[in-house]
């Protein structure tokens, strides 16, 4: 990923119930926070930080319908018009025989797209290389994060909010 | 946290662990020079893995002909084993997709190695129906593209075709769900390592940062991935067994094909997990996190899943008998007291009577009994399949046809060959990927670990 230029000021808490009541102090102090990153997907984040629900679920809908309608679509037009021929005295249209391979297909095409769709809006991939604020971060720290290089940020601010909400340690990285 | 846990609840995570000690606990066995005991298992299944590439090799050169399969019973230990490991494969999905639908948290202790199982089995099973084919060399004829036969399609209309597809899906599905399960893992891994070993699990963790935005988005694909695999997992099974239902052979065109099939799938499947767990938990110090009550759930599933099976078979007895129908009676009476009846009796013995002694509390909480007893189950179902494929096309309509088969140094070959195919994939996973889920473990810590619940938990209220 390409440098932003941002200078980013973190604070790292030792625990989730320290990050949870940290994150509501800073809503009630109106500070914007950057991101909030940590070790495994703590619950009752996302309500807290005003995250909206993934709308992934609908993108994996539409492309399993694809699927869906790919596969029987395609076996009805090799069976009725391309090539018909008759399977066991069956007639060419024998949907009930159209249903395990349009079912595996529907779920291929939507495990697929969504997982491609997942890395993709979250901007990973193979070899990708995202700036790290803490390598703790993957391990016990829990970290929020401002950009205090953002506009009209107060770097005094951030700092006395870390102290106020018992942050272990403060620290700040250019990425 | 303020979560209540129910005073009934049991702890998942046992040591009194904090994050850094899961962290450590579970990245070390990558981190570690190779323990000599992993040295001598690689060497052997490396050595099974050879005689794989010989007797592929052989049966590519030679021809299907040296197999022992015969007019009759065109079917023999290549498809037992090509269900057999598809029956295996079941449980990873079953615990990582189903319990994690029905939020059962014991699942996060053992389902990672048991996705690693399902994708390493399903490898296996893919094998067999591929050189069976005899010119594997068009294997590709399997995928419907724009041929200039015609050009020609395949046959939509075959439950050999629905296979492939099923069987292709199931590995692909598998494979998205547990790696996206293992990119958090690999960015911890990363986050710890240096240099060249840096460069590579950089690579393997796609740039993960643990940003919040993004677990979210990774729990709604855990979420629809395990709803998507769950009626998967179900179907993939019910079309194997219908290779069998869909036929008219006496013997295989029974309805209750899919849900027999699918439980025994389960089934096999739990016990093969716990031969690798119980083995891999030794072996990695995973005891505090692959602990006695998961191994009881497991065979709780397999004292279940066992007795359905128990109960299949005697259904498709008695409804042979209730019948009326001589060639379905003649089948069972064959398949019971014919040529083959000491696999009927193996199957029987294994798959029906060893699971009732999980009945047991302490049989179930025994790492002894439920080792051997995993092994005597997985090599029930073998013979279940072997029962159904065997025996059912030894005695066909016309008496003059009647065979019998036993398999080649070739066949068996193979076999043993798949078990090196599976072990070395299984044991290279225990060295580069951490074999328990951590970002998930850390996750229930509050809720299972137990300085927070259970006898030990310390009296304060931590919050």
């Amino acid at each position: 990923m390409k440098t932003q230029n941002k200078e980013v000021l973190f604070g790292l808490y030792n625990d989730e119930t320290e990050l949870l009541s940290a994150i509501k102090h800073a809503k009630d102090d109106h500070l914007d926070i950057m991101d909030v990153l940590t070790p495994f997907p703590v619950h009752g984040l996302d309500p807290l930080l005003g995250l909206k629900e993934s709308r992934l679920h609908i993108a994996g809908f539409v492309y399993g319908a694809t699927g869906t309608l790919i596969a029987f679509l395609f076996m009805t037009w090799v069976f009725v018009r391309d090539w018909p021929i008759i399977f066991g005295g069956k007639p060419y249209f024998a949907a009930p025989s159209f249903i395990p391979v349009t079912f595996e297909f529907t779920v291929l095409l939507a495990a697929i797209g969504m997982t491609v769709t997942f890395y993709t809006i979250c901007g990973m991939g193979p070899g990708i290389i995202n700036p790290i604020l803490d390598s703790r971060i993957t391990d016990n720290k829990f970290c929020i994060a401002f950009d205090v290089t953002h506009g009209n940020a107060n770097e005094e601010k951030f700092r006395s909010f870390f102290s106020k909400t018992g942050a272990s340690e403060v620290l700040s990285k250019n990425i | 946290m303020g979560h209540y846990v129910s005073p009934l609840r049991i702890p998942l995570i046992e040591g009194n662990k904090t994050y850094a000690e899961i962290t450590d606990d579970i990245c070390k066995p990558t981190e570690r020079t190779p323990t000599k005991l992993w040295v001598l298992a690689f060497t052997v299944s490396v050595a099974f893995l050879a005689l794989y590439f010989f007797v592929v090799t052989w049966t590519i050169w030679q021809g299907i002909g040296s197999w022992n399969l015969n007019r009759t019973i065109g079917w023999g230990w290549d498809i037992t084993n090509f269900v057999w490991w598809v029956g295996i494969g079941h449980a990873g999905t079953l615990i990582s997709a189903i319990l994690l639908l029905f939020r059962q948290r014991w699942r996060t202790g053992v389902n990672r190695a048991a996705e690693a199982m399902t994708i390493f089995a399903v490898i296996c099973a893919g094998q067999f129906p591929i050189f069976h084919m005899g010119r594997v060399w068009l294997a590709f004829f399997v995928f419907p593209y724009p041929n200039t036969r015609g050009p020609l399609w395949l046959n939509f209309n075959s439950p050999l075709m629905w296979d492939v597809f099923a069987i292709s899906t199931y590995f692909t599905v598998s494979l998205l769900f547990w790696y996206t399960g293992l990119v958090p893992d690999f960015a911890t891994v990363r986050d710890r390592a240096k240099g060249l070993r840096w460069k590579i699990y950089n690579f393997l963790s796609f740039g993960w940062t643990g940003s919040a935005k993004h677990w979210q988005r990774w729990e709604a694909l855990s979420l629809v991935l395990a709803g998507l695999s769950t009626p998967l997992v179900l179907s993939v099974h019910t079309i194997v067994s219908f290779d069998f239902a869909t036929s008219i052979i006496p013997g295989w065109h029974t309805t209750i094909f899919p849900p027999y099939f699918v439980a025994g799938a389960i089934f096999s499947g739990f016990a093969m997990v716990l031969t690798l767990m119980i083995i891999a938990r030794k072996v990695l110090n995973l005891e505090q996190y692959i602990t006695i009550e998961h191994i009881e759930s497991m065979n709780k599933v397999i004292l279940l899943t066992g007795s359905i099976v128990g109960v299949a078979y005697l259904t498709e007895l008695f409804v042979a008998w209730y019948s009326g129908y001589i060639y379905e009676q003649f089948a069972f009476y064959n398949r019971v007291l014919g040529p083959y009846w000491w696999s009927y009796f193996g199957m029987m013995t294994c798959n029906v009577i060893s699971p009732q002694f999980f009945w047991s509390k302490k049989i179930r909480r025994s790492i002894a009994w439920t080792f051997a007893l995993s092994i005597v189950v997985n090599i029930g179902m073998w013979f279940e399949r072997f029962v159904i494929i065997a025996t059912t096309l030894a005695r066909d309509y016309l008496p003059s046809s009647w065979s019998y088969y036993s398999p080649s140094w070739v066949e068996i070959g193979m076999f043993l060959g798949s078990l090196g195919l599976f072990f070395t994939c299984f044991l290279i996973f225990t060295r580069v990927a951490p074999v328990v889920a951590i970002a998930e473990v850390k996750s229930i810590l509050k809720v299972a670990g137990d300085q927070y619940i259970g006898p030990k938990a310390k009296k304060h209220d931590h919050h």
